[in-house]
């Protein structure tokens, strides 16, 4: 056959990546399932909605929920890569919606390292590549901090070699 | 020139004549407002009008500080403005980075003699911060700045010397003020009294429509009048309300149409009377045009992208089409900056394709034949993978909407005439997707990535290759299934990025390693039927 496909990334993201995507997405599940019981107790007369459709409600988002925070992790684990070569930098990402991303290192404006709140507790970090264009800022999620730090500054010393205005 | 050098390294301020306008303007914007006053008197009127008065008179002093808080200066490197009342900010852009510059003048500031500028540059567009706006200056200053800051011509420098020795060659002098030139410039496009022909098929009037119905709407709850009882209003509503409902549908129609036609009409002459399209010897494109409001905006050829024909159906259907440029510095379509990248006002199909083959770069290697133009080449269809999924998403949304429309005649009694309509638009439907579908194209040639998409409107993109930075390639779960992709190239101009919908994934690659020349080769591989 002569179609050439594209290869997936060469580096998995890292392991502890799935617990944390799977804490992210407990968590808005939980605010909804919050929301759910705080209208049943407020509504527990049963005059807008009788209390069977609440009690479905719940067991109906409980099952989602449950799915969606079993399953996802892993698909997403499964399809996230990254390579960054000294040519250019590429990712595969999503799970559901799978996304490649590739941008020339000489292209590069900024590189971000960026930690939330969730993140610190599983020790992650993620990576944010930007280029001249809104439309294409490249992310990579779920590294280890290391990982990251080394990624940064492996990054920004290639795109500073490279001279130009990058637009 | 000496003058020159010194008032350029001196902060200057905006036209005094501001003073007179910012009053003017905030009375206009809040007019229905006080004309609900005047009409209500002080009689009906509670606290509310005194509050709206109040209002006008804090915006009134606000605009008329603004000019007392904002000075700018041209550095030979930076333009800098300075503005701000309790955080003083000051904006500066290197000179190098001005791609647009954008001058355009209200009535109430032609009256005065007056312009507003605003400056483009590429990389401050992500983030608003950095968008440079002079509002305003005076018609012959904004004229200057124009010249100042686009026309760097390399041979002025030589003749500046060689006229005043004393002048520093780093400052750059001031090119002939515009206009003074003729031979310098070439026309590229004119406005035609024909192309009127256009303007009700623009459909620009449904914005006057909405401004109208806002403007009464204002003045009926600020100025508590009672439509019901003005008398004209009366009578037609009770001449309306005789007639059969048939009859009441095709009379509002038929108003509407009459209204929007005409307001397109109106609005067609008054944004695109007189424009020019116009090439200066410097590198720049220069659009003017507008009988009340002019504009005219400067845009670097060297920035130019690529070029946007956009065809909306009804225009369309009367063989017309718009051309825009994609470049950076302007970004197409939003805020203030709307229409600003316009190079060809609703015209003939074949006049905005032989300006786009004016306009465009000349890509080397291209062949100047007709056919190879990237506005007219011939596109590739994306297959009956792309087709069935432009009916499934089409009957998708249609399903669903039918669905919601059932289960609210069933549940929450919805006048069933709303399924039923719904039911019958079902042909309607499968005309768009397959127009959708048609429309779908994509080409890489002579330098250029080209792709067309869209029905209602429908759109066709030339970009050129040097201008695509990377790419994105989606596939969702669905297009996956179908070894479907929506490819984006990633670029600096115009919307950022533009996209290769439902495309062969194979061709997506194809066309992504063509059109930037070894970046995806690292990561390509033979297939091995990868699922």
């Amino acid at each position: 056959m002569d179609t050439p496909t594209l290869r997936s990334p060469q580096h998995r993201v890292s392991r502890t990546a799935v617990w944390y995507w799977a804490a992210r997405a407990a968590l808005g599940w939980l605010v909804l399932l919050a929301a759910q019981v705080a209208w049943l107790v407020a509504d527990s007369d049963g005059s807008a909605l009788p209390v069977t459709a609440h009690v479905a409600g719940l067991v109906v988002t409980a099952v989602v929920a449950v799915a969606h925070v079993t399953v996802m992790p892993q698909w997403r684990y499964r399809v996230h890569r990254w390579e960054a070569t000294s040519a250019a930098v590429f990712t595969q990402s999503g799970w559901f919606k799978q996304e490649w991303r590739i941008a020339p290192v000489s292209r590069i404006q900024t590189v971000d390292s960026e930690r939330g709140p969730l993140e610190q507790i599983f020790r992650l970090a993620n990576v944010t590549v930007t280029t001249a264009s809104a439309a294409g800022p490249i992310k990579v999620s779920g590294l280890d901090r290391d990982t990251a730090q080394r990624l940064v500054a492996e990054l920004t010393a290639t795109a500073q070699a490279t001279a130009g205005d990058a637009t | 020139m000496i003058d020159v050098v010194e008032t350029t390294l001196t902060w200057r301020r905006l036209s005094p004549r501001m003073l007179v306008i910012h009053p003017f303007q905030e009375v206009v914007r809040a007019a229905p407002a006080l004309l609900g006053l005047l009409v209500a008197g002080s009689s009906s009127g509670g606290q509310g009008h005194l509050w709206s008065v109040a209002g006008v008179a804090l915006m009134v002093v606000l605009g008329m500080l603004r000019w007392f808080t904002t000075t700018y200066r041209i550095t030979p490197e930076h333009v800098q403005v300075r503005r701000g009342l309790l955080t003083r900010k000051v904006v500066t852009v290197p000179r190098d980075r001005v791609r647009t510059v954008d001058v355009t003048s209200h009535v109430l500031h032609r009256v005065l003699g007056l312009a507003r500028v605003e400056v483009g540059t590429g990389t401050s567009e992500r983030r608003h911060e950095g968008r440079l706006k002079l509002d305003a200056l005076t018609a012959a200053e904004a004229a200057r700045l124009r010249v100042e800051l686009l026309h760097r011509s390399p041979a002025a420098p030589a003749t500046a010397s060689t006229v005043s020795p004393t002048a520093s060659p780093t400052v750059s002098p001031l090119a002939p003020p515009a206009g003074s030139t003729p031979a310098a410039e070439t026309e590229l496009a004119r406005m035609r009294p024909e192309w009127v022909r256009f303007g009700p098929f623009t459909m620009s009037g449904l914005v006057t429509v909405g401004v109208v119905a806002g403007f009464v709407s204002r003045l009926v709850s600020e100025g508590n009048v009672d439509l019901g009882r003005v008398g004209p209003v009366q009578e037609t509503w009770r001449w309306f309300s005789a007639m059969s409902l048939p009859l009441e549908i095709a009379t509002v129609v038929l108003v509407l149409v009459v209204f929007v036609s005409v307001a397109s009409t109106l609005g067609y002459v008054l944004a695109f009377g007189n424009f020019r399209l116009t090439r200066h010897a410097e590198g720049t494109l220069h659009v003017t045009r507008g009988l009340l409001t002019t504009r005219a905006i400067t845009i670097e050829e060297r920035r130019l992208r690529g070029v946007e024909v956009s065809e909306p159906l009804l225009l369309r259907a009367v063989r017309g089409a718009r051309l825009s440029a994609v470049t950076t510095g302007l970004r197409a379509a939003q805020g203030s900056q709307r229409g600003g990248s316009l190079l060809l006002p609703p015209a003939p199909r074949a006049a905005a394709v032989s300006v786009a083959r004016l306009v465009l770069p000349s890509v080397a290697g291209a062949s100047s034949a007709w056919e190879a133009s990237p506005v007219t080449a011939d596109l590739t269809a994306h297959g009956p993978a792309a087709l069935r999924r432009r009916f499934t998403r089409a009957y998708g949304v249609h399903a669903l909407v039918l669905a919601a429309l059932l289960a609210l005649w069933w549940w929450a009694g919805l006048p069933s005439w709303t399924w039923l309509t719904a039911a019958a638009l079902l042909p309607l439907t499968a005309l768009l997707a397959a127009d959708r579908y048609r429309s779908l194209g994509h080409a890489l040639t002579s330098g250029y990535l080209v792709t067309r998409w869209g029905s209602l409107a429908r759109r066709r993109v030339a970009l050129e290759c040097d201008g695509v930075i990377g790419w994105n390639i989606e596939r969702s779960f669905f297009q996956r299934r179908a070894r479907l992709a929506t490819l984006t190239a990633t670029t600096a101009a115009g919307k950022q990025g533009y996209q290769v919908r439902d495309v062969d994934l194979t061709e997506a690659l194809r066309l992504a390693a063509a059109g930037t020349p070894g970046l995806l080769d690292p990561f390509l591989v033979e297939a091995q039927h990868v699922s």
